[in-house]
């Protein structure tokens, strides 16, 4: 199944050795593959980075388009032939930073899209400058000393502007990330899934992750269930260092826009 | 019928199905007016946007579904519009831009006319490339040029611009609507044949989103598959000559204009707005031995209409810019060419363009 959406003749990919967007793309089609679509009534659209070449590889129609603007497209398609399936890839530079006013307000028209951020905390494909969710003083070409401005937190910020299913795992939780992916393609209305995951290249190297292993470790060990941390912690309680919450951020049925005819 | 409203309408005749827009003087009435009517009509969208970027981006998103989309902006708007605009290009997604020109440079003059953009709209965004631009001078044109902008951007899979001003687009007169509108599509993607292979026009055929063909379309340098190859010299040189030739072999089969006394000696070289005054000075013979050429599509520069003027002694440009086009028309001519510029949004009276016949006689 998974291998009919693959464009055969595209390979191989420009991903560097240990980059985590191959297993991104993997869970993704392996969820698109699980809804039953009709390959060719479903489209791919991306922006510009690592993440973005992702629909290039993929045997359907797409767009890959200009920086940050993906989502922006992608409202054209949905909007002017709801019967489309609409995925949008992007990466944490494209979407939170040039395109993070497309993202919001995609977020409050809850358009009918699923969009799935492959986060690494960096911009890859310019050779590692700091992006918006480099994390308080971890290292890249453009924050030598350190980063010194406090990152988004891309999911709650899907949550606060309306998005209907908003869901964060990692590259090394590839069983939940494949099912909050399918959850988000047949939940009405927009759809954020982050990923955080590994860039050995640009990352890793300047941040004690030299190894792709060891970023991967690190996404395992300091995932914190966020329903687990919900009932666990106490009040206002601040998460450990480093760790992150994983899991379903929000389900709901807000008013949406673009629902196909069919549905 | 406000100049602004027969341009929403031209575009609805036209089968336009899908608008996306942002607000901005003085173009607004273009877009209150689609979110009026288009509710009404089955099977078409309008949406405001967060902004033009987002609006630009999502009239080519919705063109590849097979959708006849629009969008329209003034000076500020067409600014952020130009990085899309390029993809467009690139992509050679058709889509229309309607752009009702204020002063400028920046928020300039909101509420006053100007032709600023018309060297923006041919070379605003990036790289080389080749755009149709074309002007109304009056509300029935602003109907009858929207309607034909669609057909130019299936045929040529390009966007195409509609450069209006604000004293066209806020004027009123009366129109006639045509009981059809001629309506030419796209030529298709014929089986077999990939979908960035050009015929011989140079165009390649088109084929939307859904109908099987799995088009990967990017704003890379690409091959006919639309794959990218962005480190062949030969690839990128290619592409961007046809992406131009496309437009530019065709600039006389396509060129649209009016011409009225070939024979004269003094020609007035116009579009938009200052056509009408042009056209008060030249019909009621304010100053004898004067014609005019007005041009209804700017881009590509028709030149060789200038040749039909054999006793030109000067060809004089009444332009609410700095000479844009006189610039143009200069290098294609050995006769004198004299702008007469105008900013601020007053239109030029007919005593502008009787004194500037003056000074070309007793310049030759």
């Amino acid at each position: 199944m998974k291998e009919d959406w693959l464009r055969d003749d595209r390979l191989p990919h420009i991903y560097c050795a240990g980059c985590g967007n191959g297993t991104v793309m993997n869970c993704v089609l392996e969820a698109v593959g699980m809804t039953g679509w009709d390959q060719n009534k479903t489209v791919f659209l991306s922006g510009i980075g690592c993440s973005s070449r992702a629909p290039g590889y993929i045997y359907a129609d797409s767009l890959h388009t200009t920086h940050g603007r993906a989502i922006a497209f992608a409202t054209g398609v949905k909007l002017a032939d709801p019967s489309l399936h609409v995925v949008v890839f992007t990466g944490d530079g494209d979407l939170a930073a040039i395109g993070g006013n497309h993202f919001i307000h995609a977020c409050r028209r809850n358009i009918d899209i699923t969009v799935v951020c492959m986060n690494n905390h960096i911009y890859g494909m310019t050779g590692g400058q700091g992006s918006p969710t480099t994390p308080l003083g971890k290292t890249s070409t453009t924050t030598p000393y350190g980063a010194e401005e406090v990152p988004f937190d891309l999911a709650e910020l899907a949550v606060a502007a309306g998005a209907n299913y908003v869901a964060r795992w990692t590259s090394f939780h590839v069983k939940q990330l494949t099912d909050a992916v399918y959850t988000g393609l047949i939940t009405p209305g927009f759809s954020l899934i982050e990923v955080r995951c590994q860039c050995p290249t640009s990352y890793g190297r300047r941040n004690k992750y030299r190894e792709p292993v060891d970023y991967v470790q690190y996404l395992k060990t300091h995932a914190i269930l966020k329903e687990k941390w919900e009932r666990t912690s106490s009040a206002g309680e601040e998460l450990p260092v480093d760790s992150f919450l994983v899991g379903e951020f929000v389900r709901r049925h807000r008013p949406i826009m673009g629902a196909s005819h069919e549905a | 019928m406000q100049g602004n409203i027969a341009s929403a309408e031209g575009a609805l005749a036209a089968g336009c199905t899908f608008f996306a827009g942002y607000p901005i003087t003085p173009s607004t009435e273009v877009a209150e007016h689609m979110a009026s009517r288009m509710p009404k009509i089955k099977g078409t969208c309008f949406i405001q946007m967060e902004d033009e970027i987002a609006s630009m981006a999502a009239i080519i998103g919705a063109a590849w579904t097979g959708a006849r989309s629009m969008t329209a902006t003034s000076g500020p708007g067409f600014s952020l519009m130009m990085e899309n605009i390029g993809y467009a290009v690139m992509t050679e997604t058709p889509c229309v831009v309607v752009n009702i020109q204020r002063g400028g440079p920046s928020t300039g003059q909101p509420t006053m006319a100007a032709q600023g953009d018309m060297m923006q709209v041919r070379f605003g965004s990036h790289g080389d490339y080749s755009v149709i631009a074309l002007s109304p001078s009056s509300v029935q044109e602003c109907f009858d040029l929207t309607a034909k902008a669609f057909n130019l951007a299936d045929r040529f899979r390009s966007p195409v611009f509609l450069m209006a001003d604000e004293v066209v687009g806020h004027m009123r007169e009366k129109i006639e609507i045509p009981d059809h509108v001629e309506i030419i599509r796209p030529k298709p993607l014929v089986d077999g044949v990939l979908p960035f292979a050009p015929g011989r026009d140079k165009i390649p055929g088109f084929a939307p989103f859904g109908s099987g063909r799995h088009i990967p379309v990017t704003g890379l340098t690409h091959d006919e598959r639309g794959y990218p190859d962005t480190t062949n010299p030969a690839r990128h040189d290619a592409l961007v000559r046809r992406l131009v030739a496309k437009i530019e072999d065709a600039r006389h089969e396509i060129a649209d204009y009016t011409i009225v006394n070939e024979d004269a000696s003094y020609i007035y070289v116009c579009y938009g707005a200052p056509v009408r005054s042009v056209r008060e000075v030249v019909e009621r013979q304010k100053i004898p031995d004067t014609g005019y050429l007005q041009l209804r599509i700017v881009w590509p520069f028709p030149e060789d209409l200038l040749n039909r003027f054999h006793n030109v002694r000067a060809f004089i440009v009444p332009e609410m810019n700095l000479g844009m086009i006189a610039r143009e028309i200069e290098r294609h001519v050995k006769v004198p060419v004299l702008s007469v510029s105008k900013l601020g949004g007053d239109l030029h009276t007919p005593e502008d363009l009787v004194q500037a016949v003056r000074m070309a006689e007793e310049r030759s």
